[in-house]
């Protein structure tokens, strides 16, 4: 007979210590990178200045607290609540992000945050778990396919769009693209690949051919982009044909039935099929340069800025150099804590939220970010790890939603800082200062947690 | 309930081998940015950074007995940074500082001038204006508040206690490109000496540039000092330098050679010390000194008499009959003459044609009194004697050549190595030369005029002096200096040891019997005083103008305590302006101060002045 302190005892012996280990390493990490980011120069460095309260280091410590409190709240509810009221959180959130833009007030530009007295929160950082547990929810329903199913493929992806289009609409692009990131999830569960590969080939194609169109290659004639997208086109399409119209048609002719044809009717479609990617990835080249040779000046120097074409040292430019030469500066071990030059001197805009990571490179040097960037690996790969031990879809689907998002934030983020991505504003789980995205971050974490620590129960 | 196709779960390893192959690729570049290049380092330091250069004082210039002769007053200099200067006020700044909007825009102008201005940067402090004065600066300070991008840096100035000895003490301006290329010590808008001591004792007396290192946030606010202060480094106070130089013997020969055009030149025979350093005309290096020194510089440099050369180093004069002492020296060691040797002087010298007059003295005569009278046709038969000698030198060229070593070792001919830019070499001819002049084919007869300080020899006044303590010392000098003793720091060895002459010391005892005995009933009979036994040698060198009049001699006989040399430039007769200013001068030092006789005599030739009419040299 199964007591409440027996099931207390299942469901804590079975919580993936793991995960909160490095969770909690990561907040600490974070933390000691809000203090190098917020600290004032020539202020005292003891632990109890640094967490007074009325210090952005101290206001982030409660955000910690209160974070880690509700992680341990979640581990102690019943684990089904998850499963049965995903709809109904999911439509409450988007009504929530429906309404954000009426209640909030602009922060430079942005209409994502609601007050509660002197508290801001951004409703958008607790769509991400909702939106998660809905489609986990969606995908996780009997005999469920989303290979084959253009109604599965569509409800799914309306799941995704319409909390991205709301979000959009309170002007966070950022927040709204991590959606995207849940493709990955998709393809984990049956998406076919070829499409992720169309859409990264596509963004490829149009960032190289951007990218180099200034640089002549044949005279006057082609830019390097021209002849750089060519070379990409043609690698594309000999590893599709090398892929799809060789060893594996003959086998999958037969898996087929040779009824709609030959081996060689299928080869003949596929080459067809290459042939119009062929097509279709120029056209897109061309009309990606068009497109920006007619864009308005500010409009196609923000492209060309972001493409690193363009300096722009006072505007978006400014930031990533300002965020290269600090993390730069850090050399092997850093400067130590609370002595970087770059961050205490606010040389680096944004240094607490979006840019924090440049707080770790100039403080804890190669050692220190490597070590933060191992972490995430360590927690990515972990999340991975339990997702594919869950014995239902429920589980598994959330878990890969988690996986997507914290990989999307991961690149993004630290892409962005390092110089290698777009200037795109979004936090870095555990690090970025606010109490919205670590509530979020930390829900998004725990419901997993809790949805993994009741696999055993549910199997008996 | 599972909607497992177990295909799909192979997709895993896609997903985690792209988080690995991520986390690689940003560790890669973590790894190119912090740890292959110092770029980025450098360009954090230069954001966060701000080194402010600490000006270390010049050294102090004191004269042989300790009276101050260079000091430092505090003086200001605006300084602008470029990128923060946006949105000032122009025409308030211009009026605070008393200036124009068009010297403005022009001075803006040169800043930015990267040819005129190598070190010129944004970002980091530029000289908009210097040396002003505490009153100017006082009233500019109290609206700096209204003028962001400009700053207030404290320098100091040189200033003069007296208003001689220019030419020795040189002077400071700002540093041009060309220095800054040579010494990466200094930046645009520092200061190096350029004339003078200021210039030879450069590295002494600038000491060495102190920098603190303050933290600058991004909008340029100073947070404090780097690290509290660790890497601040504090400026080296400039070395004092200690001048032979007597201040009071420099102000006799400045006044007494007002209104003529020479050289007045002293040394100490024992040291080498240069006592005092007269070059005329001179200019007071009180006027040289701030915001004005570039206009009065340029002043001075467009003036015919050239008051801004050192006569005493620079100027290259025939030595006329002084010469005559290293000529009976020469002789005598190469035992040509005797001191009993004794040479016809009717009315000058007569030989194949050639003559070269003198004036009314006994005749045949020997050495001394050849040297009392400085008899011209004495030395000019030692001469063509030596240079007709075959049987010794073989040749002309041969005996040239040896008279050539004999003056070189005499401080003739090349620079002697004062510590003072500008020296000249003067000129000792030698057998090269005048067989390039004459074809080969000249003897002693040709060039017998060298023999009494004419023709092709010059000589510098310090050379001249040289020359007296040479005989002074009988035998050997120290190279002349300026400098006696530099704070912390030993002398350069070259002024401290003996250089001699090839002439043996007991010859030199003849000479000196003939210099006094030119003092006590000769050419420099002036000069007599019952105080100490004067040893002279006068000059009357002809030129194409009037005479020069010349003046080497040394006192007391005994262990003399100084040498001197006096050449005012058409003066007349050596007895006229040389005897007199060389026996006040003389008498100055040796007494420390004149009789009441010889200040009336002073004062009468210090009032005379000689006409030089459109002098152009």
């Amino acid at each position: 007979m199964a007591t409440t302190s027996d099931k207390g005892k299942s469901v804590f012996a079975s919580i993936d210590w793991l995960t909160i280990l490095i969770y909690i390493a990561l907040l600490a990490m974070g933390w000691m990178s809000i203090c190098g980011a917020c600290y004032e120069y020539g202020e005292p460095r003891d632990f109890l200045s640094l967490a007074s309260f009325d210090t952005r280091t101290g206001m982030q410590l409660v955000w910690i607290g209160s974070s880690m409190l509700l992680g341990a709240i979640i581990l102690m509810t019943d684990d089904r609540i998850f499963d049965t009221f995903a709809y109904v959180l999911y439509a409450a959130m988007m009504l929530l992000l429906l309404a954000t833009p009426f209640l909030a007030h602009d922060i430079k530009g942005s209409l994502s945050w609601i007050k509660f007295g002197s508290f801001s929160l951004q409703p958008a950082e607790f769509a991400k778990f909702s939106t998660a547990l809905a489609l986990a929810k969606f995908m996780g329903t009997y005999g469920f396919k989303l290979k084959g199913s253009w109604k599965n493929m569509a409800v799914s992806n309306f799941l995704m769009l319409l909390p991205m289009v709301l979000i959009v609409m309170q002007k966070e692009t950022g927040s709204a693209l991590v959606y995207i990131s849940l493709c990955l999830m998709l393809y984990r569960e049956g998406l076919p690949g070829f499409i992720l590969f169309l859409g990264l080939s596509a963004v490829a194609i149009v960032v190289v051919g951007l990218r180099f169109s200034e640089t002549p290659a044949v005279g006057d004639l082609l830019t390097l982009g021209d002849v750089l997208v060519a070379v990409m086109i043609l690698v594309f399409v000999g590893c599709l044909h090398f892929s799809y119209c060789r060893t594996y048609t003959i086998r999958e002719a037969i898996s087929e039935g040779s009824a709609t044809g030959s081996v060689q009717s299928i080869r003949r479609r596929r080459r067809l099929y290459i042939a119009l990617f062929a097509i279709g990835a120029f056209i897109i080249h061309l009309s990606a340069s068009t497109l920006v040779e007619h864009l308005a000046d500010h409009q196609k120097n923000r492209v060309y800025v972001l493409l690193g074409l363009r300096d722009d040292p006072s505007g978006v430019g400014y930031n990533v150099i300002q965020a290269k030469i600090a993390i730069g500066s850090g050399g092997l071990e850093g400067k130590g804590f609370l002595n970087g030059t770059q961050t205490k001197l606010k040389y680096v805009p944004e240094q607490e939220t979006d840019f924090i990571f440049c707080t770790v490179g100039e403080e804890q040097g190669f050692l220190g970010s490597a070590a933060v960037l191992l972490l995430f690996l360590a927690l990515l790969l972990r999340l991975l790890y339990v997702a594919e031990r869950q014995p239902y879809t429920f589980g598994r689907v959330y878990g890969y939603c988690v996986f997507s998002i914290f990989l999307f934030h991961l690149v993004i983020n630290i892409g962005m800082v390092l110089g290698l991505m777009p200037v795109i504003g979004i936090p870095l789980p555990f690090f970025s200062y606010g109490g919205s995205s670590l509530w979020g971050f930390t829900l998004l974490l725990f419901i997993f947690l809790r949805i993994d620590a009741g696999r055993q129960r549910l199997l008996r | 309930m599972t909607n497992d196709d177990y295909s799909l779960s192979r997709r895993k390893y896609v997903l985690g081998a792209a988080a690995v192959l991520i986390v690689a690729i940003y560790i890669l570049r973590l790894f190119f940015l912090q740890l292959t290049s110092d770029e980025y380092k450098a360009r954090a330091d230069s954001n966060a950074f701000m080194r402010r250069i600490q000006f270390p004082a010049r050294g102090v210039i004191t004269d042989r007995n300790g009276k101050l002769l260079v000091y430092n007053q505090p003086a200001y200099d605006i300084m602008v940074v470029m990128q923060e200067q946006v949105g000032v006020d122009t025409l308030d700044l211009c009026e605070s500082l008393g200036i124009d909007t068009a010297w403005y825009e022009r001075r803006m102008a040169e800043i930015k001038d990267r040819n005129r201005n190598p070190g010129y940067s944004r970002y980091t402090q530029q000289l908009f204006m210097s040396q002003l004065s505490v009153a100017e600066f006082s009233n500019f300070q109290e609206k700096l508040f209204r003028f962001p991008g400009f700053y207030i840096q404290k320098r100091s100035i040189r200033q003069y206690a007296y208003p001689n000895g220019a030419h020795i003490l040189g002077d400071v301006g700002e540093v041009g490109p060309a220095d800054i290329e040579a010494d990466n010590y200094y930046r645009s808008g520092d200061y190096i000496g350029t004339q003078g001591i200021e210039r030879s004792y450069e590295k002494q007396l600038r000491g060495i540039k102190g920098s603190e290192i303050l933290l600058r946030d991004v909008h340029g606010r100073i947070k404090g000092r780097y690290q509290d202060g660790r890497f601040d480094v504090q400026p080296v106070p400039g070395k004092n330098l200690t001048l032979s130089i007597d201040i009071e013997l420099q102000k006799l020969g400045e006044r007494l050679m007002q209104g003529k055009l020479g050289s007045i030149v002293a040394i100490e025979p024992a040291t080498g010390e240069i006592l005092c350093m007269v070059t005329s005309p001179t200019y007071d290096p009180r006027t040289m000194v701030g915001r004005q020194r570039g206009k009065r510089h340029k002043e001075l440099s467009m003036d015919p008499m050239k008051p801004l050369i050192n006569r005493a180093i620079g100027g290259t004069y025939p030595p006329g009959s002084t010469f005559k002492t290293s000529q009976a020296l020469t002789f005598l060691e190469e035992g040509i003459i005797s001191p009993e040797t004794a040479y016809p002087c009717s009315g000058g010298f007569h030989y194949k044609g050639l003559t070269v007059g003198c004036h009314g003295h006994g005749s045949p005569l020997p050495l001394v009194p050849a040297i009392a009278t400085s008899c011209n046709g004495y030395f000019c038969w030692g001469l063509l004697n030596m240079f007709s000698n075959r049987s010794k030198y073989g040749s002309v060229q041969e005996a040239m050549t040896t008279w050539k070593d004999y003056m070189v070792s005499m401080g003739f001919g090349y620079k002697l190595g004062v510590d003072l830019p500008g020296e000249k070499r003067g000129m000792i001819p030698n057998a090269e030369f005048y067989d390039k002049a004459y074809k080969g084919s000249w003897t002693g007869l040709t060039v017998i005029s060298i023999s009494i300080g004419q023709g092709e020899v010059t000589l510098t006044p310090l050379q001249i002096a040289n020359l007296g303590a040479t005989i002074a010392n009988r035998g050997w000098f120290i190279t002349p200096h300026i400098v006696k003793e530099i704070q912390d720091e030993e002398l350069d060895p070259i002024y401290t040891q003996q250089r001699h002459t090839k002439v043996s010391p007991h010859h030199y005892e003849t000479i000196v019997n003939g210099m006094q005995r030119a003092v006590e009933g000769g050419t420099c009979s002036a000069a007599y005083t019952n105080d100490y036994i004067t040893c002279g040698k006068t000059g009357t060198a002809q030129n194409r103008g009037h005479d020069h009049s010349v003046f080497m001699g040394f006192a007391p006989r005994e262990n003399p305590k100084i040498a001197i040399a006096v050449y005012v430039e058409n003066g007349g007769w050596g007895a006229t302006y040389g005897v007199p200013f060389g026996a006040l001068m003389m008498e100055q030092y040796i007494n420390g101060h004149l009789s009441e006789a010889s200040e009336a005599k002073a004062e009468t030739f210090a009032n005379r002045v000689i006409n030089y009419g459109d002098y152009v040299r």
